[in-house]
């Protein structure tokens, strides 16, 4: 997320001249959940109003797409930008909006790295359209009517546009300045990226992680780690956790050893793995890659001296029986960037 | 109707869409309101966990994900055969009031309430919750953030976080209420109620005392026959958290009440081709088109389809206003008048309230008992709450190890979505004619005539919940657009 900036704001002129700077928040393939984040600043959005200008948030504001059009190029001092790049609209205003801000932030798991939406991507086109308009059991739909690019109605032409194929970041579509990981991220962490802005603090270098730590969940959970090995994964159905210990010591998949520091372990907190929303911790490319290597060292398939290369699968198969979708949940939120894929039919 | 069948990206636009046709003489000879967005979390849960579908679908909408939550853990106590203890079900429904507080108090002020408190001819630069708060003052501003605030803290309390919950499980909840917790969600209540009496004083001054919103109340323009549904306890009061769900004809006679798992006899989907989008109707009276009467199957389930489908509240003060608000419409009973929309979703504020203090109060809250053993891993459950926007029902089929086979959701929006079409394409009929378009004001009121329904449509396919980007097309009768007015994402 968010390496590959190639932006040119001039650091000689002021980061925000004259006016109130321009604040923006826009919504690609997302659920709302980051504008309630922000909402959730609760009296401080009074504090933002004061020194922002806050501009476009369909959410929000009635102001137009035609109003951010008309700005000049760098018009908005900062755009959130979150949700996943689903349509070709979503990607014509994730260039919009790169065109016409001096910082881009990607804001919140799905434009950081695909989150919920690119699950997506682990089944094709075809099979979304025959699962919602030909083969769900509420149907009524004899003729096998399919949405359409464009209808000839009576009165005339009507057009629906089309979805990509795949679900992509962000920062696969357009370079991005910054990246506030979190599904949403916490507004605590929302406030201390823009209490910093509003202080004039330096920002670390383009690229980085804002609003978040560099080390893993781990780092900042209370329960207690103690090195013990297991001997395989359970469901979070299946045991009543206890409520000191570490959870991956007690079998549950918890990813918070690959997941950046940053929520307060809110998750495991409530007798829940964390599922890793705020993505890998810092210099971790594969999330996934970094918990399957996690998982991997907790796992004690016990002596297996002797044993047949098949008996030691079957005995992994039988370690691994907690975890029967490895893709949904080692990946659930980080699945555009992943070299994990499918041509499933 | 010819069809044109889909091929790769042409050209896309993530817009709610209203296309409106004019015939020769310059009225409206129809209008469509399109959703061109699908998102197929139907298709993309198949494989996943069942367990995990109360995180997954939370992320349907980010705006009411513990409807999805409570949803998902209900179809899943079916699924795994596994019946909640009783403090379980409590801490469920009290974080569900404590989200209902939050949800219709955001609606009110910064979504439907600007057109009302602001008005609806007001610039759109101040038709938002900033130009309220400069309406009705700094203090009642703060009153709203509080509000919000209390109740998002008491969401993160009982289920881990304050968007997004993680707490549901199979057979319970994972986590417990501790006596500190309780008192302080005790508090919280007792202020929803006076906020909720507050904002239904805001609602009877400011609106239904001002003779030109009271006249849009009860005009035409806004006012539909169809049947209303909602879901209600034993004695036919309404309820957001349990229940059966119950229909009721246009003059009001009940016509069905059936337990969620049958909502397949019930409810059935339409598809039209111009639309993502599907259309909802009741199997029985069958798919007319958009039509009103008992004859069509188009049903609303919204605050006030959900008042109108029961006999009363269940707490004192909300059955007070509800008496009151069937009352003022002359003791009509169903209110068919859609802006009336907004006055019981206040009384809904208010009943929310009441039901978060009761439950709050309850000895068996703080039980550490939570979690129920599950019977088993595979077959099938439906789950179903009220959600804000209406009946939200969550429907899994798992294979032998747990994992989906097949996910149908119905979403509280999409239950509406003919009734929206049709409340939009009657506001144009009646506000233009012979040609004259009224521009800004055309907009906002066909914009009124939607977001009396608060629609979803995050919810409903994916778009964009609240307030979406819009497009509005006027077509002469050769089709040629003549006019263009877009309020965009």
């Amino acid at each position: 997320m968010g390496r590959s900036f190639t932006g040119s704001l001039d650091r000689r002129e002021p980061l925000f001249a004259m006016d109130k700077p321009k604040l923006s928040m826009y919504w690609a393939s997302s659920c709302g959940g980051c504008e309630i984040a922000l909402v959730n600043l609760h009296e401080k959005i009074l504090d933002v109003d004061g020194h922002f200008e806050f501009f476009f948030c369909p959410c929000l504001l009635d102001t137009k797409r035609a109003d951010v059009e008309a700005l000049p190029d760098g018009g908005l001092a900062i755009a959130f930008f979150n949700g996943a790049i689903r349509t070709a609209e979503n990607r014509e205003m994730a260039r919009l909006m790169r065109a016409k801000s001096q910082l881009l932030i990607a804001f919140g798991a799905c434009a950081c790295m695909g989150s919920i939406p690119a699950l997506s991507n682990l089944h094709s086109r075809q099979a979304h359209l025959r699962t919602n308009y030909l083969d769900s059991p509420s149907l009524d739909n004899p003729s096998g009517t399919l949405p359409a690019l464009g209808s000839a109605m009576a009165e005339g032409e009507l057009e629906l546009p089309e979805f990509l194929e795949t679900v992509q970041s962000l920062a696969q579509v357009v370079p991005v300045d910054y990246s506030i990981p979190g599904c949403p991220p916490e507004p605590h962490q929302i406030w201390n990226v823009v209490e910093a802005v509003i202080r004039g603090a330096t920002l670390p270098p383009r690229g980085s992680v804002l609003g978040a730590g560099v080390s893993s969940v781990c780092g900042e959970c209370g329960r207690e780690k103690s090195d013990k090995r297991i001997p395989g994964f359970h469901r979070t159905f299946e045991i009543r956790p206890d409520p000191r210990t570490c959870l991956l010591e007690q079998g549950l998949v918890c990813m918070g050893i690959a997941t950046r520091d940053g929520c307060g372990a809110l998750c495991p907190q409530v007798n829940m793995p964390c599922a890793g929303c705020y993505g890998p911790p810092e210099g971790v490319l594969d999330q996934g890659a970094k918990m399957i290597s996690a998982l991997g060292s907790v796992l004690d398939l016990g002596d297996y001296r002797g044993a047949t290369a098949e008996q030691v699968a079957g005995k992994a198969d039988a370690a691994m029986g907690g975890l029967p979708d490895p893709a949904g949940v080692l990946y659930r939120y980080s699945l555009s960037g992943a070299a994990v894929r499918s041509d499933l039919p | 109707m010819k069809r044109i069948s889909i091929n790769p990206i042409t050209r896309l636009e993530g817009h709610g869409k209203i296309d409106i046709f004019l015939d020769e003489e310059g009225n409206v000879a129809n209008a469509y309101f399109q959703v061109p967005e699908l998102r197929g979390f139907e298709q993309f849960c198949i494989g996943r966990q069942a367990e995990d579908m109360p995180s997954i679908t939370s992320r349907i909408c980010g705006v009411c994900p513990e409807a999805h939550h409570l949803a998902s853990v209900k179809a899943l106590d079916q699924l795994f055969a596994a019946e909640p203890p009783p403090a379980a079900k409590k801490i469920r429904e009290l974080l569900y009031m404590a989200f209902f507080v939050t949800d219709h108090t955001t609606h009110f002020y910064a979504l439907g309430g600007p057109d009302f408190i602001v008005g609806p001819d007001a610039p759109p630069a101040g038709r938002n919750i900033l130009g309220v708060v400069r309406t009705v003052g700094l203090e009642v501003g703060k009153a709203v953030i509080e509000c919000r605030a209390r109740n998002h803290r008491v969401i993160q309390t009982l289920g881990g976080r304050g968007i997004h919950p993680t707490a549901g499980l199979p057979g319970g909840w994972s986590k417990s209420v501790s006596a500190p917790e309780r008192a302080e969600i005790e508090e919280a209540a007792r202020r929803n109620v006076d906020f909720a009496l507050f904002s239904l004083g805001v609602f009877e001054k400011a609106v239904w005392g001002n003779p030109v919103y009271r006249e849009m109340l009860e005009s035409d323009v806004y006012c539909h026959r169809t049947y209303s549904m909602g879901t209600v306890d034993l004695s036919n009061r309404l309820n957001l958290y349990d229940g059966q769900i119950r229909v009721v004809d246009p003059d009001g006679v009940e016509f069905a009440r059936f337990p969620a798992s049958e909502y397949l006899e019930h409810i059935a989907e339409h598809v039209e081709p111009w639309t993502y989008l599907k259309f909802p109707f009741l199997k029985k009276a069958g798919w007319k088109g958009f039509e009103e009467g008992a004859a069509s199957g188009v049903y609303t389930a919204t605050p006030l389809a959900r008042m109108n489908a029961s006999s009363g509240m269940a707490t004192p003060r909300a059955q007070c206003e509800f008496e009151k608000f069937y009352a003022a419409f002359g003791g009509r009973k169903p209110v068919h008048h859609r802006l009336a929309t907004h006055w019981a979703r206040l009384i809904e504020l208010l009943y929310a309230a009441e039901r978060m203090l009761l439950l709050a109060t309850d000895p068996e809250l703080t039980s550490p008992d939570v979690r129920a053993p599950v019977g088993r891993i595979s077959g099938s459950g439906v789950g179903s709450v009220e959600a804000p926007r209406g009946t939200l029902i969550h429907h899994y089929e798992a294979d032998e190890k747990g994992l989906l086979r097949r996910v149908n959701l119905i979403a509280g929006t999409t239950n509406n979505h003919a009734a929206i079409a049709m409340s939009i394409a009657k506001a144009a009929k009646c506000l233009i004619r012979a040609g004259r378009v009224v521009e800004e004001g055309l907009l906002n009121r066909i914009e009124m005539a939607f977001r009396l329904y608060d629609p979803c449509l995050s919810c409903a396919t994916h778009s964009l919940p609240g307030s979406m980007p819009l497009e509005v097309r006027i077509r002469d009768h050769v089709g040629v657009a003549v006019r263009t007015l877009r309020r965009e994402g």
